[in-house]
């Protein structure tokens, strides 16, 4: 087996719990005055932080959090959100976040609104562009809400107590008899009130504050908390809404580019005199690309095509999808030692004596589980948009695209071209969505040397085949489990070794005295990175899968189990409000199986419970019905997240049922739609959500977590139906195959 | 070679090779971006548009077939500032995520409305089927159609 071509950097479990933040003071792109100037008048307000990752660190990773926790203590202040009121009384706000249909433009506002005491419709986020808005790393791990949310809602009140300082100060007034509402400052004594816009305008101030001012308690919110509609929904109803493959700049051109004949082959001959003699066409070769760009995709998908490459291939006997697992399990990563940085590395995590526990319960299993390469599809390819300009500082590149790591792409633009960071403006138009498989800045480069090589903008859109192909996957991985458990239903030992597939929620939630989790870097054959939910999902269908199989050894019903065995109160009210809802514990009809799985990861508890249909003849599934019951704290969008929730159990059921990539001679053989099933209409079953709204707690993200327990709950249920175990992701690519043996349990 | 179009009621002239698609048309030559493409394999439906009143898939027709006929997007539902039923009905289910989605399926779902005043939900399905979400709001789109079908029946 030869080793794969992939740059070593490009060998990542997970990607974006690899690099833990470099912390860094000041304004980007801009100093502060100049910022100031930018803006125009009224009041700017910046929120100084010492940690943006203030949020409670969660457990769910390998490895301890201590030296984290003291590097992030002790690294330095940092601009952390800041705001501006200018005399209108408009509110404009500046992130570094981004939209990408999971509705934190709206989430923030809301936020925001509910601190500084001003209706939704007068605040504007400014979010992801790097001249504007403060260093991000990153729109990913659903730190948006703990993160972001948090800040915004410290810079808002702050902002606030200073309004109400400008008007007692003009009134010549005790301040504790103002109020702030409605974007107004009232004083109800002297029945008068200023609004925001006349308390602002005309001033030119910057003041800078801690995060200690005070917060509204969850329980008295009036627009945080509310189902606000989608910020921008009635552009996107008609159209009008510019997506980054929808910009146009005058003189633009549009790119093709030339890609390998198979994974990791190198040029070895171009005729491109037939492209070169097109009118209008512009061929560049440039840091290892070859693109052409045109007056119009047509004609650069006719010069592209006209392009005449001869390609060497990797040499070396390639992995398949076939012997993929055998694979993953043998082989070391390329060029890395077995510690990754952030990725939890080898070090195992180890409690009690597992090996002794095994040999002496009552009961054990000893099960392999296995997850496919899944792709992201998200449904605008990705995209930029590359202006090259020059003023009197130089060389200036702007680059429009839809990536979640702004600053990250900016960062790679500047060192493919040797510029300075702030010679390099990201911006990201809300993008047509990304599952965290739009973290990285190919496009963009490509579009930038597109765009030099033509001195004309450039659009370049990835094709749907160009997605399949040459973006990046969620990690295939190999489960190996080991588990005891004594007859009256209590697990006592657990050994659990993930191979190539992350670290993600890898660490069970169940009380169990005997422990062994560990997690092997592997040598992926294809490119792998971030995926909604990271390794979460992987690891809680081997684990749920596999404490199903416990609970069938010592006869328990799979929640009593669990219950039994669970000692997180969050958790188990998920659990059992999933249950009651889907009415746990009902004689499920012939041919039907119900089951149950749980999880808790980056600060969501999740319970599923599914019911599937199996045709025995065809061994076809169909998920009928499915309940989500989901606990993130206090909510800040309950249609919103109910968006996120059901939308997630939608796009779980092609990781879990039928979705996988696959590859022979280094080559992605099904990079269509026709040959790489997503979710469709008639996929989804009647989807049911229970919200568990914990005011007194802090708010967390939901774009991955509910993902997590779809895959075991369908597992269960199948094996309920037939009595046939799944233990491989996806687990009905043409139908379960069922033998004579499986006749339910 | 020289096209005539009527695109939502106007008349538009374009000058491009006859197999360009409809969709790199649209986008291109008239500016009407609201078409999106999603996989140009007619596997999607983002480009969906509607000709003579039925939805296609304007990656995969010819510019040529569009001639003499009427072309409606994305941009030509509203009508007089008011939105289309179904495209309020977006609204009102709040249908939607990332949005990419979003113009295709209310083309297939007006084209649907067209042809079943009242579809039943196996029938939304069917009619549905060939068009993706990848944020998953299915359910969302079809209550949507729904509401639209009984906000149509309401009317006297």
């Amino acid at each position: 087996m030869s080793a794969p071509h992939w740059p070593a950097a490009d060998i990542e479990p997970e990607r974006y719990e690899l690099r833990e933040v470099t912390l860094r003071a000041g304004l980007p792109g801009a100093t502060r005055r100049e910022f100031v100037k930018v803006l125009g008048g009224g009041l700017v307000v910046v929120l100084v932080t010492r940690n943006v990752h203030a949020a409670p660190r969660l457990a769910g990773s390998l490895g301890t959090s201590a030296a984290h926790e003291g590097a992030a203590a002790a690294g330095p202040e940092e601009i952390g959100a800041w705001l501006q009121v200018d005399g209108t009384g408009a509110v404009t706000v500046f992130t570094g976040k981004v939209e990408m249909g999971q509705g934190i433009r709206t989430s923030l506002a809301q936020e925001l609104a509910e601190e500084l005491r001003v209706p939704m419709a007068s605040v504007k986020m400014i979010m992801g562009d790097t001249d504007l808005t403060q260093f991000d790393q990153g729109t990913f791990g659903s730190r948006s809400t703990p993160q972001m949310g948090t800040q915004l809602r410290k810079v808002g009140a702050a902002a606030r107590e200073l309004l109400i300082g400008f008007a007692a100060q003009q009134w010549d007034a005790d301040r504790a008899s103002l109020t702030a509402a409605d974007a107004r400052v009232t004083d109800l004594r002297a029945n008068r009130s200023l609004g925001y816009g006349e308390l602002a305008g005309g001033r030119k101030l910057t003041e800078t504050v801690r995060d200690d001012a005070v917060q509204t308690p969850a329980a008295q919110w009036t627009i945080a908390g509310t189902s606000a509609p989608k910020v921008g929904a009635r552009d996107i109803v008609t159209g009008a809404h510019k997506y980054t493959s929808d910009l146009r700049l005058d003189g633009m051109l549009y790119g093709r580019v030339l890609r390998p004949a198979s994974i990791g082959a190198t040029l070895a001959s171009l005729d491109d005199a037939p492209a070169k003699a097109m009118r209008g066409v512009v061929v560049a070769r440039d840091g290892g690309l070859v693109g052409v760009a045109a007056p119009g995709t047509s004609e650069a998908d006719t010069a592209l095509a006209a392009m005449r490459a001869t390609w060497t291939a990797v040499s070396g006997t390639p992995v398949s999808s076939r012997d993929l697992f055998e694979h993953l399990k043998g082989a070391r990563p390329l060029g890395a030692g077995d510690q990754i940085e952030g990725g939890g590395g080898s070090a195992p995590f180890v409690r009690g004596d597992p090996s002794a526990a095994i040999a002496a319960a009552d009961r054990r299993i000893d099960q392999r589980y296995t997850v496919a390469y899944i792709a992201h599809v998200p449904l605008e390819p990705r995209a930029a948009v590359a202006q090259w300009s020059r003023d009197e500082q130089g060389e200036k590149l702007t680059v429009w695209t839809g990536t979640q790591r702004p600053f990250g792409v900016r960062d790679e633009l500047a060192r493919a071209f040797g510029l300075p960071n702030a010679r390099v403006r990201v911006i990201m138009p809300d993008t047509g969505s990304g599952y965290g498989g739009k973290h990285t800045g190919e496009c963009a480069v490509e579009a930038a040397r597109l765009a030099k090589a033509a001195g004309r903008p450039v659009k370049l859109q990835w094709t749907r085949e160009e997605e399949f192909r040459w973006a990046y996957f969620r990690p295939a991985g190999v489960i190996d489990v080991s588990a005891g458990v004594r007859s009256d239903g209590t697990i006592t030992a657990w050994t659990f070794d993930n191979y190539n597939s992350g670290t993600a929620a890898i660490r069970p939630m169940y009380e169990i005295a005997n422990q062994h989790v560990a997690f092997h870097p592997s040598d992926s054959p294809l490119r792998q990175g971030s995926y909604r939910g990271l390794a979460a999902t992987a690891n809680q269908f081997a684990r749920e899968t596999a404490i199903d199989e416990l609970a069938e050894l010592v006869k328990m019903d799979p929640l009593a189990f669990r219950l039994k065995n669970l000692d997180d109160p969050r958790l188990k009210a998920v659990l059992q409000a999933a249950a009651d809802r889907f009415g746990w514990g009902e004689k499920p009809a012939t041919n039907h199986g119900v089951g149950i799985a749980c999880g808790f990861e980056k600060g969501g508890y999740v319970a599923t419970c599914a019911e599937v249909a199996v045709d025995r003849a065809s061994g076809g599934v169909r998920i009928v019905r499915s309940v989500t019951a989901f606990d993130c704290g206090a909510v800040i969008n309950p249609d919103g997240l109910r968006n996120q929730i059901a939308g997630s159990m939608v796009q779980g059921i092609g990781g879990a049922l039928f979705e996988a990539i696959e590859f022979e001679n280094r080559v992605v053989t099904n990079a269509h739609l026709r040959d790489y099933r997503v979710p469709r209409f008639s996929d989804v079953p009647a989807i049911d959500v229970v919200l568990i709204d914990r005011k007194d707690q802090p708010s967390f993200g939901s774009g991955e977590t509910p993902i997590m327990a779809l895959a075991p709950a369908v597992g269960s249920a199948i094996f309920g139906a037939t009595g046939f175990r799944p233990r491989q992701l996806p687990m009905a690519r043409g139908g379960i195959k069922l033998s004579a043996s499986d006749q339910g349990p | 070679m020289r096209i005539d179009l009527e695109v939502n009621g106007q008349r538009r002239t374009v000058n491009v090779d006859a197999s360009r698609t409809l969709l790199s048309v649209l986008r291109e030559e008239l500016a009407l971006t609201g078409t999106k493409y999603g996989c140009g394999e007619g596997q999607c439906g983002a480009c969906t548009v509607l000709l003579n009143g039925r939805a296609v898939r304007s990656c995969r027709t010819e510019i040529s077939r569009a001639t003499a006929a009427r072309v409606t997007t994305i941009e030509g539902l509203e009508r007089d500032g008011r939105l289309h039923p179904l495209q309020q009905a977006f609204l009102d289910e709040g249908a939607m995520q990332c949005g990419y989605c979003t113009p295709g399926m209310i083309m297939e779902g007006v084209s649907l409305l067209e042809r079943l005043a009242a579809p039943s939900a196996d029938e939304i399905v069917r009619a549905m089927q060939g068009n993706v979400c990848r944020c998953g709001t299915y359910p969302r789109i079809v209550a949507a159609i729904q509401r639209a079908a009984a906000a149509h029946m309401e009317r006297p």
